[in-house]
């Protein structure tokens, strides 16, 4: 019987999709899991609710460790769109980029991008913690109710559109402000909060460094001005 | 959803397995369409020889196409059938017109055929003998059919000049506006499809002189809706997306290859991938790649 510590290995080039998640469903899975030969494919270790660690060795495809719950998934590559989607806690890692919407709706937990994330990075996030190394698309955030979003590079165009609470910061260029995404001034105590969320992440990063953005608060109310533009 | 696959070789050792990577990659992209798929080749010699102009033709059987043109060699594959002959494209089309009325040009050019069929597309690829192709240059397309009917006609590629063709993942909300424009102006439509109004589009102002990048330039300021755009000619390879990117695009480039796929693992199947730069395009940038 192997040891407690070794991993489960399941290599996706003999054995479908289906039957890694059904494994990892089962009560009581297997406390560590490597996974083989991703090669893009879809729904990769989702709908996890256990604490689980589970480490992908290659690219993933679409709705990698959507709706993951207390499980520590680490993809060793490129995820597709929709990463960690709809998270509700635990530990989402892409050591490579990201394609759109990853953390998409997530209400808890926290997703690593180590790299670039693209098109609306966040879109709709609900309370999860997002910390992207590289860039992220355009936008990113659109929608974000709550949790927070830290770009450690550049965002693309209308970062925040449409923002309702969620707490967003760039260490680098933001192209444009999206509807109601306004700059705020960066205080001790979102200092503190960079700094948890970046070591959080094991990123090196400087909390001064970096921009602090939110909503203005502006589109909470009809503005009977406006009735006539619609 | 629909699924899109493409393939621009830059290494002609590798022109011998053209037809098996494209059949590799459309089997990856059949879930995101499954009621139609075609393909477009460049440089196949069974079905495009050297010095020969191609037509391929739908409504037509292979044995219609013979009788009707005795000189030309006729090549079947499935719903298309695909005829060539040592003459110019244009003398070649006006044959087919006279002698094949009832017939649906779907491709002409040189070096260039178009395959097309309805119903499941690695079928469809079987049926098109595409993993035999060979070539430098190979686009296709999985549909799943949202603004017109499921026949060949609606598949795509839609390819209305010469040697150059376009694949549509997303949908045109003012399609119906700009056909009329285009038809106004004399050009004539063969399906209901929104995307065959890209591709007269696109047509159109490549046959006025314009080059491709600004032909997809102007479809970008023109054009209203989801558009992730695979558009080739004999030499160029395009790849342009909405001003918001709605639909999936990832690029992936080696020294020996430009691909475009709507997912990772279409990509997956190509020689080099672990080595090649990956990237999503940019919304309402154009992306061309050339010989």
């Amino acid at each position: 019987m192997a040891a407690l510590t070794e991993a489960a290995v399941v290599d996706l080039a003999t054995s479908p999709v289906r039957d890694l998640n059904q494994a990892l469903h089962a009560p009581r899975p297997a406390p560590s899991w490597r996974v083989l030969n991703p090669r893009g494919a879809h729904s990769v270790a989702c709908g996890l609710r256990d604490e689980v660690t589970v480490d992908i060795e290659g690219h993933v495809g679409y709705y990698c460790a959507g709706m993951n719950q207390h499980a520590s998934v680490t993809v060793h590559g490129n995820a597709g769109v929709g990463v960690a989607e709809n998270m509700m806690s635990g530990t989402v890692r892409v050591r490579g980029d990201a394609s759109q919407s990853a953390g998409a709706t997530a209400h808890g937990g926290l997703l690593v991008i180590e790299g670039n994330a693209a098109a609306r990075c966040g879109i709709s996030m609900k309370g999860v913690d997002i910390v992207v190394g590289g860039n992220v698309g355009h936008m990113s955030a659109f929608m974000g109710q709550a949790g927070r979003l830290v770009v450690c590079g550049d965002a693309g165009d209308a970062l925040g559109d449409s923002l309702y609470e969620a707490r967003l910061y760039v260490r680098g260029t933001v192209k444009s402000l999206g509807a109601d995404c306004v700059e705020k001034e960066l205080r001790d105590e979102h200092r503190a909060e960079l700094a948890e969320l970046l070591k959080a992440a094991d990123f090196d990063a400087d909390p001064a460094a970096f921009r602090r953005y939110g909503s203005a608060r502006q589109l909470y109310h009809f503005k009977a001005d406006n009735s006539t533009a619609y | 959803m629909c699924g899109i696959v493409g393939l621009h070789l830059r290494e002609p050792a590798l022109e011998p397995r053209l037809g098996e990577l494209l059949t590799a990659m459309l089997g990856q992209v059949v879930e995101r369409g499954p009621d139609s798929a075609g393909v477009a080749v460049y440089g196949d010699p069974r079905l495009s020889p050297p010095g020969r102009a191609v037509v391929s033709l739908l409504g037509v059987t292979p044995e219609e196409a013979s009788t009707a043109l005795p000189d030309a060699v006729v090549v079947a594959a499935d719903a298309t059938t695909v005829v060539h002959a040592d003459i110019p494209v244009p003398e070649l089309l006006a044959t087919v017109a006279t002698a094949l009325p009832q017939a649906t040009v779907i491709g002409s050019g040189e070096r260039f055929a178009v395959l097309k069929g309805t119903g499941n597309p690695v079928e469809l690829a079987e049926s098109f003998g595409l993993a035999t192709v060979t070539g430098y240059q190979g686009v296709g397309h999985t549909r799943m059919a949202t603004e017109s009917a499921v026949t060949p006609e609606g598949a795509h590629p839609f390819s209305v000049g010469p040697g150059q063709c376009l694949v549509h993942n997303g949908s045109f909300a003012n399609h119906a506006t700009i056909r009329r424009e285009l038809r106004a102006q004399g050009v004539e439509f063969d399906s209901e499809n929104d995307s065959e109004v890209g591709a007269r589009f696109v047509a159109h102002h490549l046959a006025r002189g314009t080059d491709l990048e600004k032909a997809l330039r102007l479809l970008c300021e023109r054009f209203d809706g989801f558009y992730t755009l695979l558009v080739s000619t004999a030499d160029s390879f395009a790849v342009v997306r909405d001003a918001i990117a709605c639909k999936p695009a990832l690029v992936a480039e080696t020294d020996a290859w430009v691909a475009m796929a709507s997912e990772y693992r279409a990509l997956d199947v190509l020689p080099g991938i672990e080595h090649a730069r990956i990237f999503e395009p940019e919304p309402e940038e154009v992306y061309v790649w050339r010989r």
